[in-house]
């Protein structure tokens, strides 16, 4: 994985590594954790989804999730083969499912610390799509790719510092939530590359998503923009799941802006 | 080569890259809420874990699997039975999980939590059972498969343990499948083709207690994710291909005339096992006979709406209506 630098020696605009590095650099104290769950869509060369049928659309959303059977994933060669690769590559990649949509995948990267997180995930990219190439099979990170009744595509991002880690941690994790709660426009626009204009078609408050205007957070409520997942309020402590990213997003500008 | 033999000959390329030692993948199968499909995600561990106990619980969105609805949507996942994975290798593992509500309560479909109660306080009496699991293979376009297309076979006769070309329909993923079922650690105990081509029947058993229960789901599992590899179906719908009405002069009264799919679960006790057993055997039959409705109840997911398709008293069945026991 490389940075890229202009003649001048000043990072291109796209390079979003160096200010991240200096930001995980800034906050090492706190070990920042993150584990990002990246969905994607497989397409075939035509650009539909694969394994949909030619000019028609499979049933209705309900059968696919984790789906078993030839009729309710599409796919899954180039899912094995990429687990496999990353696992080889040295990603931490944790684990993988169907989605909810036919065709659209997620595979896990994390828990891993400060600048690996950007690192590990543009890899595990690059990986996917390498590896879909030798199957014919093209790979969308597109956030709503079927418009519709179809889920959308989204990087939910696991976060916590040591403090939230710990016993009581809770009182962390809700400052943390709280610093957020006032600055949704600026986390918004770092979530795509196109400072929300990709996100604005996915994150409608349907589909398991928050609406793109509202910040809002709760207890193991999917439609909120965080996620406080059940157990860490259970016992207390533990992490936060931000679910505005974009599947498209950069995680180097996601991770940086969190922290 | 075929497009599917060249995708199949990529993936083994990959597959055949070696997995560190410490990075285990440990898929979780879970039964979803019709309570006859199954449901499944993996899991990176970092040891290679000898009983279900050591694993960790996991949850998933209950919402898209028919389990949860609202805001409370998080299911959780109990490993309770491990298999080794045929399709990755290697020390990777298929662990059978129980789901669990929020609250900690069964989700609906977890009818084991219960079977684990009721096997516990029967354990002396060792009872013993074995299901003869039968299914049909399908094609992508839901018509049998090996059938011709908008059309039937021959009337039924050749095909039941049939062999040859134009008798036996899939016998590959047949094969596959208890061969899976075997390294995984399913006590498989046999296999022939049925009596509608592109109909098989499997055996798992004799298990004992839960063990039944778990073994059958999982050689269900791996018969699902087998037939995937081939870009084939496979139900376990009880009457897939119903008795057609009448298709026009000449045609055979036999035509449209297929079995439909049991799972024959065969059952003792140890004192059924031993000398004068029968005694025993017809105890158990006259506790049965006063209670065929509560069981035809638990013989389906719908409360015998699918069996009654099924038990209609012809093609080597009962009819559903009515309780009746006899000698071969």
């Amino acid at each position: 994985m490389c940075e890229t630098y202009k003649y001048n020696k000043e990072p291109t605009e796209t390079n979003h590594r160096k200010i991240c590095k200096e930001i995980m650099d800034a906050a090492t104290s706190q070990k920042p954790w993150f584990g990002i769950e990246q969905e994607y869509t497989l397409l075939a060369q035509d650009g539909h989804p694969f394994g949909w049928p030619k000019n028609g659309f499979p049933g209705p959303q309900g059968p696919y999730y984790c789906g078993v059977g030839a009729n309710r994933v599409y796919g899954r060669d180039v899912v094995e083969a990429h687990y496999r690769s990353c696992l080889y590559a040295g990603i931490r990649v944790s684990g993988t499912n169907a989605e909810v949509m036919p065709a659209q995948w997620e595979y896990q990267v994390g828990p891993t610390e400060g600048i690996h997180m950007g690192d590990d995930l543009w890899v595990s990219r690059y990986i996917l799509q390498r590896v879909a190439e030798d199957f014919g099979v093209v790979v969308s990170f597109d956030p709503k790719p079927m418009a519709g009744d179809w889920n959308g595509a989204g990087a939910h991002t696991n976060f916590s510092t040591e403090p939230m880690r710990k016993p009581g941690g809770m009182e962390a994790i809700q400052n943390a939530i709280d610093k957020m709660s006032k600055h949704h426009i600026r986390h918004i626009k770092a979530y795509d590359p196109r400072e929300g204009k990709d996100n604005e078609r996915r994150l409608t408050g349907a589909h398991e998503t928050s609406s793109i205007h509202d910040f809002s957070a709760g207890v193991a409520n999917r439609g909120c923009s965080i996620r406080i997942p059940r157990e860490v309020a259970a016992q207390g402590y533990g992490y936060l799941e931000d679910r505005r990213p974009s599947s498209n997003c950069d995680p180097y500008r996601v991770t940086a802006v969190i922290v | 080569m075929s497009k599917t033999e060249k995708q199949k000959a990529v993936l083994e390329r990959y597959m055949r890259l070696p997995q560190p030692d410490d990075k285990i993948q440990c898929t979780y199968v879970w039964i979803d809420g019709t309570g006859e499909h199954l449901r499944s995600k993996t899991k990176t561990i970092n040891f290679v874990p000898k009983t279900p106990k050591e694993l960790p619980v996991w949850n998933f969105d209950g919402s898209s699997t028919y389990q949860a609805e609202g805001n409370n949507t998080d299911v959780y996942l109990h490993p309770v039975a491990l298999y080794r994975d045929p399709f990755r290798l290697g020390d990777n593992k298929i662990v059978l999980c129980e789901t669990y509500k929020y609250n900690k309560k069964p989700t609906e479909t977890n009818h084991r939590k219960t079977c684990c109660e009721v096997m516990e306080r029967a354990k002396d009496q060792h009872p013993w059972f074995g299901i003869e699991q039968e299914f049909t293979i399908l094609d992508s376009d839901h018509h049998p498969y090996g059938w011709p297309k908008n059309g039937f076979p021959g009337p039924q006769g050749p095909y039941y343990c049939g062999v040859g070309a134009n008798k036996v329909y899939g016998r590959d993923l047949v094969e596959a499948h208890y061969r899976a079922c075997m390294y995984s650690g399913v006590n498989i105990s046999g296999n022939n083709a049925e009596i509608m081509p592109a109909q098989w029947e499997f055996q798992v058993g004799p298990c004992e207690g839960i063990e039944m229960g778990d073994d059958l789901w999982m050689a269900r599992y791996l018969l699902h994710r087998v037939a995937e590899d081939f870009g084939l179906l496979v139900t376990m719908d009880p009457k897939p291909m119903q008795i057609a009405s009448g298709h026009g002069a000449g045609r055979s009264a036999k035509m449209g005339d297929w079995n439909g799919a049991g799972a024959h679960t065969n059952f003792s006790t140890v004192t059924m096992r031993e000398e004068n057993g029968i005694i025993e055997i017809e105890r158990a039959i006259d506790k049965l006979s006063r209670h065929h409705i509560r069981h035809i109840k638990a013989y389906d997911p719908h409360e015998g709406k699918d069996n009654e398709r099924r038990l209609t008293g012809i093609h080597e069945t009962s009819s559903i209506h009515d309780f009746s026991a006899g000698v071969a």
